[in-house]
């Protein structure tokens, strides 16, 4: 982002209500046709139309933070079914700007992806990867780690970056807190996003071709996350994220928040549960009624050799494989799977760059079968049968099943044997 | 018997040096054919430098030989005898051609470790040191369809002496008559081609020496070795070669080893090379930089481009100093995308470039991936170089083919414009 102090915030909160019913009358250009729902969970497979193409839920959406996915090609990505994925705000932001994306058509335009995009608001970033960040009522004060300048990212700068970008599915500015904090603080944080949203909404330049998401805060306290479900579900967004979790929060906490949050948004709209793409936690998370996830770990882990597979994982590089002629998962159709061996794997990794690609192509298969696989079973009326079956293959025992898991599945009805 | 099936159909012997001609009936089975002169694939392991076979197969025509070095491959000697169906199948190879060399022509090999008996490759894993029985055990269970014989190339700094070049072809030919015992022997190696190693350094009746008592023996095609970039001056080189090819029987190819910049391998092809290694395009690639230099022969002057060689040289910074050892320096033959002036430069990486890069990305885009350091720069730039680069070597053929050598040279050189 320029290395300007934005200094509008003020004039745009004034603005804000009279935008804010702009919004409302516009056309959103996102709509969401429900398949089919479990008799049994709260999941639900469904057509969520985008700009760019149909996606079909529930969807992974793998992270290509630079404008990239790590070694893999556009047409590589669209070839495995990919139909979203996502940008980040804070790195596309700094390289290479707004506006060179600008002047290339967008984030679309300079990565040539003919397909979704969602970004993030680059507030998470900002937290997690910025040590001198300083959070007011104005927006989050950063030093750029590459000219020290100091900058201010607003919920209008970070909309206005988005709308250079040009995502298909944008995500307001939040206050976000790790979810590990508890007091006070989670408590303004809460407000704040609340506040942030109202700024998002009437910051946003085109609400009739990029949708913006409203990001449930508040913590780990039920009573915050309801209070911010109630205020943000007043409002006319096109879809909804939680936020907060996957921090490092203990798995109790964080089911219960998720399943909290689905029973409060409205069923019309496509939820997105932010940072989530463990296998056992995108399964689980369905059931509980999520549509939409992403994560870098499946094609970060890739990147150190760990290959993703129905029993769990499996790590190339380890000696154990380096005489194993099977492919990575025998029953994978994945362009790495169909012609290479764990062996070979092996061995390429001491020797060249493509032996990730290979892992990355694999992992991102991996993904985007398993919720192909769920959405199937959705279809099929026999979702509930999937989850047991899954859990099955990935836990070598019944006992080892974690337990946060067994619980969350038995609050909507799944038992496991 | 270690000659192969392998047939070389020459078509066009220009000035007596030049030769324009087909590989016939390569591999076992002899369905391959390999038009000369000509570029043999470049890989690490058997892939491609960044690509996956489905970047690789972006690229038509890919040349129906592919290299993989002792280098990479000795340290998987044990799982190669334990898979048993060779390395072709070990690394996911159908339908190609596999060519197995010493060492890896863009790496550094240090010096300094051969022995009367022994060569050194260098692997992921540090040294390995190979003896005859050693290396042949390698070829048998890799099961190439030709292999570079086992040779001692130390003489290509400018310090080596007389002696030691003497030394260097006795024990050359020395290794080469062990390996084809041992090799006329196997019956896996039934229908493998051996490739003679040509030594000499620089000095011509050594040189001349070396590819008589090559010739000599039962061998498939021949390497000329130790004429690598920074080795010796192109006038030198070009001499040497073409002493050392007419000793060389007409039938069999001739690869040179380690020489790959542009303006050298047009001077290689006129000296009577047929074969050079791919891996330019790979070092260009490592610097972040795009090949861009013409090759267009064709008639129509609007079609040369003269925009597009105004553009080129004046873009990149020329470094035509032959001597240069370091191959990590920039050519004049690249451009830089990681400098600042492509930032917002929305171009493809060469205008009317059919490769998949070009097809698809700026110039720009490429510069970004590159400033963030991005594994998928190093992939774009790999197809595109590697598509420029044999377009080159297709070129090379058409030139000679229409007798316009002397036209593509000064495309190549910028327009005979130093």
């Amino acid at each position: 982002m320029a290395a300007t102090i934005n200094s509008e915030a003020d004039g745009n909160i004034k603005e804000s209500s009279m935008s804010f019913k702009k919004a409302l009358t516009a056309v959103q250009p996102l709509s969401l046709r429900i398949v089919a729902e479990c008799p049994v969970t709260k999941a639900r497979a469904c057509d969520l139309t985008l700009p760019h193409c149909t996606v079909s839920t529930p969807v992974f959406m793998p992270v290509g933070t630079q404008g990239t996915l790590k070694g893999i090609t556009v047409d590589q990505l669209e070839v495995l079914g990919c139909q979203i994925c996502l940008g980040n705000t804070y790195h596309l932001g700094m390289r290479p700007g707004p506006e060179l994306i600008e002047k290339a058509n967008g984030l679309h335009g300079f990565m040539n992806w003919k397909r979704n995009l969602l970004t993030d608001s680059g507030g998470f970033q900002m937290v997690s990867l910025v040590e001198l960040s300083e959070v007011t009522e104005e927006g989050v004060k950063f030093k750029s780690p590459y000219d020290g300048k100091e900058i201010l990212l607003s919920p209008e700068k970070s909309i206005s970056i988005q709308n250079s970008l040009g995502s298909d599915i944008m995500m307001q500015l939040d206050d976000v807190v790790s979810s590990t904090v508890r007091g006070p603080r989670v408590e303004e944080a809460m407000h704040r996003s609340i506040r942030w949203l109202d700024r998002c909404i009437a910051a946003n330049k085109h609400p009739d071709r990029q949708n913006l998401f409203a990001i449930i805060q508040g913590g780990l306290d039920a009573e915050l996350r309801k209070a911010c479900l109630d205020e943000m579900t007043q409002r006319d967004v096109p879809g909804f994220a939680i936020g907060g979790l996957s921090g490092g929060e203990e798995k109790d906490d964080f089911w219960r928040m998720v399943t909290l949050s689905t029973d409060h948004l409205p069923r019309e709209k496509p939820r997105y549960l932010m940072g989530v793409g463990y296998a056992v936690d995108l399964v689980v998370c369905v059931a509980l009624g999520c549509d939409m996830f992403d994560c870098v770990f499946p094609t970060r882990t890739a990147r150190f050799g760990s290959a993703l597979v129905p029993w769990g994982s499996l790590q190339v590089k380890q000696k154990q494989f380096a005489k194993d002629f099977q492919p990575i998962d025998p029953d994978c159709q994945c362009p790495t799977c169909k012609r290479h061996s764990r062996a070979y794997l092996h061995a390429l990794f001491k020797s060249d760059t493509a032996a990730m690609h290979h892992v990355t192509i694999h992992n991102i298969a991996y993904q985007l079968t398993l919720m192909r696989s769920v959405r199937q079973s959705i279809v099929e009326g026999r979702f509930p049968e999937f989850i047991r079956t899954f859990m099955k293959r990935l836990f070598p025992s019944r006992d080892q099943y974690p337990s946060w898991a067994v619980e969350a599945l038995a609050s909507v009805n799944v038992t496991l044997e | 018997m270690a000659a192969s099936r392998m047939k070389l159909e020459l078509s066009r012997v220009v000035q007596g040096n030049t030769r324009l001609g087909l590989l016939k009936e390569m591999g076992r089975m002899g369905q391959h054919s390999l038009d000369i002169p000509g570029c043999l694939l470049y890989t690490h392991l058997g892939t491609v430098p960044h690509l996956t076979q489905d970047t690789l197969h972006t690229l038509s025509s890919l040349p129906a030989v592919t290299q993989v070095t002792l280098s990479n491959m000795a340290e998987h000697q044990d799982v190669l005898e334990e898979f048993k169906g060779g390395f072709k199948k070990f690394a996911g190879l159908h339908d190609t051609v596999l060519y197995c060399s010493l060492h890896d022509p863009a790496a550094q090999c240090p010096t300094g470790h051969t022995t009367n008996k022994t060569v050194s490759v260098w692997g992921s894993g540090g040294r390995i040191e190979l003896t005859v029985a050693k290396f042949m055990a390698l070829q048998k269970t890799a099961q190439p369809d030709w292999y570079q014989s086992m040779a001692d190339g130390e003489t290509w700094q400018a310090s080596a002496s007389r002696k030691r070049v003497r030394k260097s072809v006795d024990r050359t030919l020395a290794h080469l008559d062990e390996c084809l015992m041992v090799h006329q022997k196997s019956q896996e190696l039934d229908g493998v081609g051996v490739f003679g190693v040509v030594e000499g350094g620089d000095i011509l009746e050594e040189r001349l020496r070396s590819a008589r008592e090559t010739a000599k023996r039962p061998v498939a095609g021949f390497c000329l070795d130790g004429f690598q970039t920074g080795a010796m001056d192109q006038v030198l080189r070009s001499q040497l070669i073409s002493a050392v090819t007419k000793e060389l029987p007409e039938d069999k190819p001739r690869l040179l080893q380690g020489v790959g910049r542009p303006d050298e391998v047009l001077a290689c092809v006129e000296a009577g090379v047929d074969l050079f290694e791919g891996f330019f395009p790979f070092q260009a690639t490592e610097r972040g930089c795009a090949l861009c230099f013409s090759f267009d022969i064709t008639p129509d002057p609007e079609s040369a481009a003269p925009d597009e060689e105004q553009r080129t040289a004046g873009e990149t910074q020329p470094n035509r100093d032959l001597n240069c050892v370091d191959q990590t320096h920039m050519t004049s033959f690249e451009m830089n995308l990681k400098d600042k002036r492509y930032q917002d430069d929305f171009r493809p990486l060469v205008e009317g470039c059919g490769c998949y890069c070009c097809r698809n990305h700026q110039r720009a885009y490429v510069h970004h991936l590159l400033v963030t350091n991005e594994l998928l720069a190093g992939v774009l730039l790999m197809i595109h170089n590697t598509s420029h680069y044999h377009g080159f070597f297709r070129a090379i053929r058409a030139a000679l083919a229409s007798d316009k050598m002397d036209l593509l040279r000064r495309r190549v050189l910028g327009n005979g414009k130093k």
